[in-house]
């Protein structure tokens, strides 16, 4: 079981964690709700929980607890721009399909 | 797929739900909008990666409204219809304004602000700036891939109630909601994180593209307060340009310049500037459309030298300021650098000189008040970290008060009050059986009220007839979060009451504003219906040229008669084709398919043909 961060994503993860100036890494997950069933989670972390996986990428520490973990497993978080937007994408092989946006997903 | 940020810990928005905020510095030469992504303050920049658009908006004889680089462009070729520096109209007569005759606007008096006359009809500073704001709001919109929730805007600190109401307007009039209006200097040290540093007063020296501001802040217990302003509103970047071009002509001994060759030789000058900042030395050449070559080096010292009179207006006020303030040089904890052209090495070091400590300069100076708004809007829209959460204070700029007998102020909020603030304080009756009183708001800092700037006036009616002095009327100021203000006075025996909002007295009232929301509206499907038209015209010429060029080469497919009828269904077309009727347009391009349906299968058929003749089935 494994997730990992692009190369891209690690370098943006980075300098964004150095910017804010605490934090041991970050934090992927998974909640119900949104208009397909799941959401994502992506937060800063500050502090691991007993339960959750940790994986390294990059030297970054990813943080899943373990209830996400199956709908995350094999995902590569990316950093992309499209147009004049940029930000965090999920590439998720679970995903069966996803509402038009994106933003939420069935698996 | 929506693209994502990294929240704080707990903070992940539910799908469709982003609080997206931004910042907004709404300059007189230049705005910017910034917004916080992933923790961290960045600009947004457009399509070509420009983060400024230059704060001009041009109402072209044409009917397009251009705003930004687009209309800059046409500043010099059209100057009545483009408009330049719009907030220094923002709340303000025409009396108000310096150097009127010195502008190429027509302008119209109207009853509070001033308005210009354009090609469009007459606007209002206020539809300028929605304009210019719209523009930035799109901007964001694209960036951030959805709906604004609000934004912080910027405004500078001496501005009164006026114009801040103005600016409130102007958001509005551009679907944008402000969360709060930020004094500049206090976003400029929001944006180094001074907000979080150990308290002290720390000076914020603001160069921009035309105007110079030094504003004096206290931070204590989180709240900023506007100690002294002061500044030049005609002195700024473009006055150290204009020097290196005079002396460029001087140098060369140039004979009188085209317009278009002043132009050419004020950007070189501006160029030599920017690149003396990282250089000893500049090159200037270029060839005028006289024929004439310039050739010049341009050495630091001698830029210092011409400049040099320039950086030192900026102290004048520096020290007016600091005096106001009671204060002395080396009372001041840091100094904040804002605005382009703070980047001169010289001005860096003649702050450095004056104040005797090395000023802030380690983020971008155009962007600084930009990205301290973000800051600001970020925390407001409810995207806070947890630890983060105080709610940043500003203070009002100038004293509030009425009017009382003889032309005199009394003070009913003090300037430098941390806001909202209510106070009230009671008045009386002049005269015996007086049953009416008339208020008169008015902000400012002199005693007399012919020497404040008047906001409103109202009555209270209805006091009951007593002897002068007897009743009591409590009048109650309230300033809320954004500096607006409305005052309330009541007649405590009977209860009457009267209030009013402070839509200060430049002539907006809320149903022009409405009025023109409506406008846009309506324009809105206006644009709506000429775009689709215009599409659609394009696309019958497109069908008229095809079936032209299919008649020429393969008429012969064609009976005279099926012929005569394609030919009178694109007479039809054609003859539509320039009008406004978007359904006789469609109607005809409709019978023009189908009435060369047919034709288009033969023609299919032929080519077909064609490809196969004279080959065998094994070779296809």
């Amino acid at each position: 079981m494994s997730v990992t961060l692009s190369e891209a994503a690690a370098q943006h993860v980075a300098k964004f964690i150095a910017k804010r100036g605490r934090g041991i890494g970050i934090r992927l997950g998974v909640k119900t709700s949104g208009c397909s069933g799941m959401a994502y989670k992506l937060e800063f972390a500050d502090a691991a929980e007993p339960e959750d996986m940790v994986f390294d990428s990059h030297g970054l520490k990813v943080l899943i607890d373990p209830k996400s973990l199956p709908y995350l497993d094999g995902t590569e978080l990316d950093y992309t721009k499209e147009g004049l937007n940029e930000g965090f994408k999920f590439n998720n092989p679970n995903v069966k399909d996803q509402c038009g946006c994106g933003e939420s997903f069935n698996v | 797929m929506a693209l994502l940020q990294i929240s704080e810990p707990g903070q992940s928005a539910a799908p469709h739900e982003h609080r997206l905020a931004v910042g907004i510095d709404l300059g007189t030469t230049n705005s910017l909008v910034a917004t916080v992504r992933s923790g961290m303050a960045v600009v947004l920049n457009d399509e070509l990666g420009r983060p400024l658009l230059p704060s001009v908006a041009r109402y072209g004889s044409d009917g397009k409204v251009e705003v930004g680089y687009g209309a800059q462009a046409h500043q010099s070729s059209d100057p009545r219809n483009t408009i330049v520096s719009v907030k220094r109209f923002m709340g303000r007569g025409l009396a108000d304004i310096e150097h009127v005759e010195a502008m190429p606007y027509e302008f119209v008096d109207a009853e509070g602000m001033v308005r210009l006359k354009t090609a469009q009809g007459v606007k209002s500073p206020v539809e300028v700036s929605a304009d210019i704001l719209r523009a930035l709001r799109e901007r964001a919109e694209l960036s951030l891939g959805g709906q604004l929730t609000g934004a912080v805007i910027t405004v500078p600190a001496y501005f009164d109630d006026a114009q801040r109401q103005a600016t409130k307007d102007a958001a509005r009039l551009a679907g944008i909601n402000v969360l709060r209006l930020l004094n500049e200097p206090t976003a400029a040290a929001i944006a180094y994180g001074l907000d979080n540093a150990a308290e002290g007063i720390y000076a914020v020296y603001d160069l921009g593209g035309g105007t110079f501001d030094i504003s004096i802040l206290k931070l204590s217990k989180g709240v900023f307060q506007v100690l002294a302003t002061g500044g030049d509103s005609a002195l700024g970047g473009d006055d150290f340009d204009h020097r290196v071009f005079c002396w460029i002509i001087e140098q060369s001994k140039l004979s009188p310049l085209s317009h278009e060759d002043a132009r050419l030789l004020q950007m070189r000058a501006r160029e030599a500037k920017e690149y003396l900042t990282q250089h000893g030395e500049a090159p200037i050449t270029a060839r005028l459309s006289s024929g004439e070559f310039v050739d010049l080096r341009l050495t630091t010292e001698v830029f210092n030298e011409i400049t040099h009179t320039l950086v030192h207006k900026t102290l004048g006020p520096t020290r007016k300021a600091l005096r106001d303030a009671g204060l002395s040089p080396d009372e001041i904890t840091g100094v904040v650098m804002v605005g382009g052209a703070t980047r001169m090495p010289q001005i860096q070091k003649a702050v450095e000189d004056f104040f005797g400590c090395e000023p802030l300069n380690n983020l971008d100076p155009d962007k600084v008040v930009a990205l301290g708004a973000a800051t600001q809007a970020n925390l407001l829209a409810g995207n806070r970290a947890a630890g983060d959460d105080w709610l940043l204070l500003d203070v009002i700029p100038l004293s509030l008060g009425i009017e009382t007998m003889g032309g005199l102020v009394e003070k009913v909020i003090p300037r430098n009050s941390t806001i909202p603030v209510a106070r009230a304080q009671e008045f009386t009756t002049f005269k015996d059986g007086q049953t009416a009183m008339a208020l008169h708001v008015v902000q400012g800092e002199r005693e007399l009220v012919s020497d404040c700037r008047s906001l409103a006036r109202f009555e209270l009616r209805g006091i009951p007839p007593m002897v002068a002095g007897a009743a009591r009327i409590r009048v109650t100021f309230q300033v809320d979060a954004d500096g607006l203000l409305s005052v309330t006075a009541r007649e405590q025996t009977t209860g009457h009451e009267a209030r009013i909002e402070v839509k200060p007295s430049y002539g907006l009232n809320d149903d022009e504003i409405t009025s023109m929301l409506k406008d846009s509206f309506t324009h809105a499907s206006e644009d709506a219906f000429r775009r689709a038209l215009r599409e659609a015209q394009v696309e019958a010429q497109r069908l008229v040229e095809a079936v032209q060029s299919a008649l020429k080469e393969d008429a012969h497919l064609l009976s005279t008669l099926e012929r005569a009828h394609v030919e009178s269904c694109l007479t039809k077309l054609q003859a539509v084709l320039l009008g406004d009727d978007r359904r006789a347009i469609d109607g005809a391009m409709d019978a023009l398919s189908k009435g060369t349906a047919e034709f288009a299968a033969r023609r299919m058929n032929q080519s077909v043909q064609r490809a196969l003749a004279g080959k065998k089935v094994e070779e296809i």
